[in-house]
């Protein structure tokens, strides 16, 4: 068994939280984790990436085509991320845009997000497109969009850990008074995701 | 009480740079010390928020070479020290570093320092490995957090059994790497205490008479260490093939990962070197004589490869050596180029795999100054008094981040403090204008020195000292100008101003960028008085960084901008201004409230932006 998985979004979505949810959740579960982050830049606004392994591998770094599983916070970065995929790989994609100041500069257009899903779609194997946003200002707050997309992979089958372990990583993880948020959060992105594979 | 101290013998889930600090404190380490750099910051910063439960005496340095000398001075005392600092910072350290090598230490010294191939945030790649050759100190690299926790433990003991400093080198993919750490038990009586020190000026006070003797010392010092190199099991070998792989620190994780792909298992025999300095040469020598053929896989540098060529040499072995014909110089290695240097120097073909692209021409979201930013006003201020003939060279910090357009306010850099020098350096060279920009936490840095010697040589120039109160890039560390800090506002323990006037320079003003009027006015008159009285003028943006201020202070924002219907599209604040809050639409502009933070600044440049009170 080996799941490579890589995350991508904009400074502030709270992505390395979720990675380390995942890399907790993992350990938990009693496999050999590794995970690896890129600080510096990412209060500025700018892209973060970061990838958490786990079973059979060593190196933590994901190089080009090397994901199993992509799990984009933004639209605009899920596209940024296709040269990590392969013709096997899954995304799962939050599909709220956050326009650079590129785009709300007027210097360049935002892709339709049909065009970015379509294009996505062509390329890998599978691909998954919700409105995390949405989801998490549902449980309670935007901030929890990182528990909602660790959900709604958790609920789509794609992590093989059990679900239980993640409410408990979140519980090692979070102070006390975000935990239900995040644990509501947590529990409709799996359900979203769950629906998703019967549907 | 923080999971970093409270797990005894059980695995935890750490950052490289955390199972550093929990190495240390195993160690019993008494005083750490460092000047923050990316990709080490997470060092000193979680050593000083475990202080009060440690014991452990934490200080922020004002540079990497003070911060090697303090330790210097505590080990010599007797007290275990660490010292961090990211590879660049070892070359200011590198005059203290290179002569306690011959001084020596009586506690442990362990110096750590995070190289950064691929250069994530850094201005170069450079190898430091070669910084332990040049001085003959002892150094460990580990490839994974746990090997990280496990060989600052050993470099405390290898340091004070040998009485040398011991360099811990690790890369940004260790530092950053999040991995399971077995750990072991915290000494109950760990932290600072009272040392002592026995005079001995003979020993102690390199003149030539005593540095000669003790370079003696330092090359038999060097001849037992090689012996330790050669024994240590920190350098091992793995599987039985008759091709051989050496290797060490992150890419041994590579190696691994490429075998297994590659199902070579059988076939590759890797060394793996956790102590390359001094380089185990009877160790490597016997290695070769079990393989055909040898690749070495290492990022940047042959340090390696040239090693072991020297030791064939001497050895008379004559297999094949390969390196960085094969494995490329430049940036970090990752598993697909070690497999795809496997299937060459073995002559294997690998399936082509199709690597997707990134659709051409999508829109690219580079880092920019926060909306806010009191930088992104001065560099407005200065821009409109000095226009695009002036000469801007720049420094390092968040500014640095003024290159990119449309601001273009940075024009010359190479590293810590060279604002001000290089821009006295053009100053005697061209006709141009010369505004240098510099932080205040690089100017205690770097820059005092550069100041001083454009005061003395007559320079022609203004510096701009960029005073957010704050080391604000590498995750808002105090300073001795800071007046908060993570934890609260704070005394500052040295005024910039008086600091500045005391250099000799012509004038010192105090500007606030976000009072636009004023600061260029204050520009417009220094740069009158630069015309009629060259020299050196220096001038203080002072405005506290906002993330900071409403985190610590916990102020709280009264109003937001926006754009009335008399805005006529005319994309001044765009052009010149280009906060991140402003959002084009197709004739006009408007202000994203929630990105906006209040500071005015535009409202003082465009007659259609006003203020809005935030409803309670």
């Amino acid at each position: 068994m080996r799941k490579r998985i890589f995350l991508i979004g904009v400074g502030g979505q709270g992505i390395l939280l979720a990675t380390r949810l995942i890399g907790e959740a993992a350990l938990y579960a009693g496999f050999n984790v590794s995970m690896s982050e890129v600080h510096g830049m990412a209060q500025r606004g700018g892209v973060v990436e970061s990838a958490v392994v786990f079973g059979n591998r060593h190196s933590p770094v994901l190089a080009d085509g090397e994901a199993d599983i992509v799990i984009a916070f933004e639209p605009l970065e899920a596209l940024r991320a296709l040269p990590k995929c392969n013709k096997e790989s899954v995304i799962v994609m939050n599909n709220s845009p956050i326009p650079p100041f590129t785009v709300t500069s007027g210097i360049s257009d935002y892709p339709s997000i049909s065009d970015i899903e379509m294009i996505i779609k062509s390329k890998v194997k599978a691909f998954y497109s919700f409105n995390g946003l949405a989801v998490a200002r549902d449980a309670g707050s935007d901030k929890a969009l990182n528990v909602v997309m660790v959900g709604i992979a958790v609920g789509l089958g794609l992590l093989d850990i059990d679900e239980a372990l993640f409410e408990k990583a979140l519980a090692s993880l979070l102070p006390d008074r975000l935990l239900a948020t995040n644990i509501k959060a947590l529990n409709a992105g799996i359900a979203l995701g769950q629906n998703s594979v019967r549907s | 009480m923080s999971s970093l101290l409270k797990a005894e013998n059980e695995k935890v889930f750490l950052l490289g740079n955390e199972a550093i600090v929990r190495g240390a404190i195993e160690s019993g380490v008494g005083y750490v010390t460092a000047y923050p750099g990316t990709p080490s910051s997470e060092i000193i910063d979680t050593m000083y928020r475990l202080r009060n439960d440690t014991g452990i005496r934490v200080e922020y340095a004002v540079n990497e070479k003070v911060s090697v000398e303090v330790a210097a001075a505590v080990s010599n005392a007797g007290i275990r020290s660490l010292v961090s600092m990211k590879h660049v910072g070892l070359n200011v350290a590198a005059d203290a570093f290179m002569t306690l090598s011959y001084v020596g230490v009586k506690a442990g010294m362990v110096i750590v320092c995070a190289d950064d191939p691929s250069l994530h945030s850094s201005q170069n790649e450079q190898d430091n490995r070669f910084y332990a050759r040049m001085a003959l100190v002892p150094m460990l690299e580990p490839s994974t957090p746990q090997e990280a926790y496990e060989m600052t433990c050993k470099a405390f003991e290898l340091s004070e059994s040998f009485g040398t400093p011991c360099l811990l080198r690790t890369t940004t993919r260790v530092n950053h790497a999040r991995g399971v750490v077995k750990t072991g038990f915290i000494p109950p009586n760990g932290g600072m205490k009272k040392g002592e020190f026995k005079k001995d000026p003979f020993r102690y006070v390199v003149v030539p008479m005593v540095g000669r003797m003790l370079r003696v010392e330092q090359l038999k010092r060097w001849e037992s260490l090689t012996q330790e190199s050669n024994a240590t099991d920190l350098n091992f070998v793995e599987g039985s093939g008759k091709i051989g792989v050496i290797t060490s620190g992150v890419s041994y994780l590579y190696v691994k990962d490429a075998i297994e792909e590659l199902g070579l298992n059988e076939e590759m025999k890797i060394a793996k070197l956790g102590m390359t300095s001094p380089f185990p040469d009877k160790f490597i020598l016997n290695f070769l004589r079990t393989v055909d053929k040898v690749i070495v896989v290492e990022e940047l540098e042959p340090y390696l490869e040239e090693a072991i060529r020297s030791v064939a040499q001497v050895g008379k072995w004559n297999g094949v050596i390969v390196g960085k014909e094969f494995i490329p110089r430049h940036f970090e290695l990752n598993v697909p180029i070690v497999k795809r240097a496997f299937a060459k120097f073995l002559d294997l073909s690998l399936p082509q795999e199709e690597i997707f692209t990134v659709p051409s021409n999508i829109p690219a979201r580079p880092p920019n100054l926060c909306p806010g930013c009191p930088h992104r006003a001065t560099y407005y201020s200065v821009k409109k008094t000095f226009g695009r003939d002036a000469l801007y060279p720049t420094d390092i910090g968040c500014y640095t981040l003024g290159l990119l357009p449309p601001l273009q306010m940075a024009d010359f850099l190479i590293c810590m403090g060279s604002s001000v020098s290089t821009g006295g350096g053009f100053s005697i060279a061209l006709d141009n204008p010369v505004v240098a920009f510099i932080g205040d936490s690089t100017f205690f840095h770097a820059g005092i020195t550069g100041l001083i010697n454009c005061v003395t040589n007559g320079h022609k120039l203004l510096l701009v000292i960029l005073d957010n109160s704050t080391t604000a890039m590498t995750g808002h560390q105090p300073h001795p100008g800071a007046s908060m800090t993570v934890e609260g506002a704070c005394e500052c323990k040295v005024d910039v101003k008086t600091l500045v006037e005391a250099c000799g320079v012509k004038a010192c003003e105090v500007v606030n960028p976000l009072n636009v009027t004023r600061t260029i006015k204050t520009f417009e008159k220094i740069k009158n008085s630069m015309d009629s009285d060259p020299g050196v003028y220096v001038v203080i943006s002072k405005s506290p960084c906002p993330l900071l201020e409403r985190r610590v202070l916990r102020k709280k924002q009264k109003v937001y901008f926006f754009v009335d219907d008399t805005c006529d599209g005319c994309n001044v604040c765009l052009e010149e201004l280009a906060c991140p809050a402003f959002v084009r639409t197709d004739d006009r502009v408007s202000i994203d409230e929630l990105l906006c933070i209040g500071c005015a600044v535009c409202a003082q440049i465009c007659n259609s932006i006003k203020p809005r009170k935030i409803e309670k």
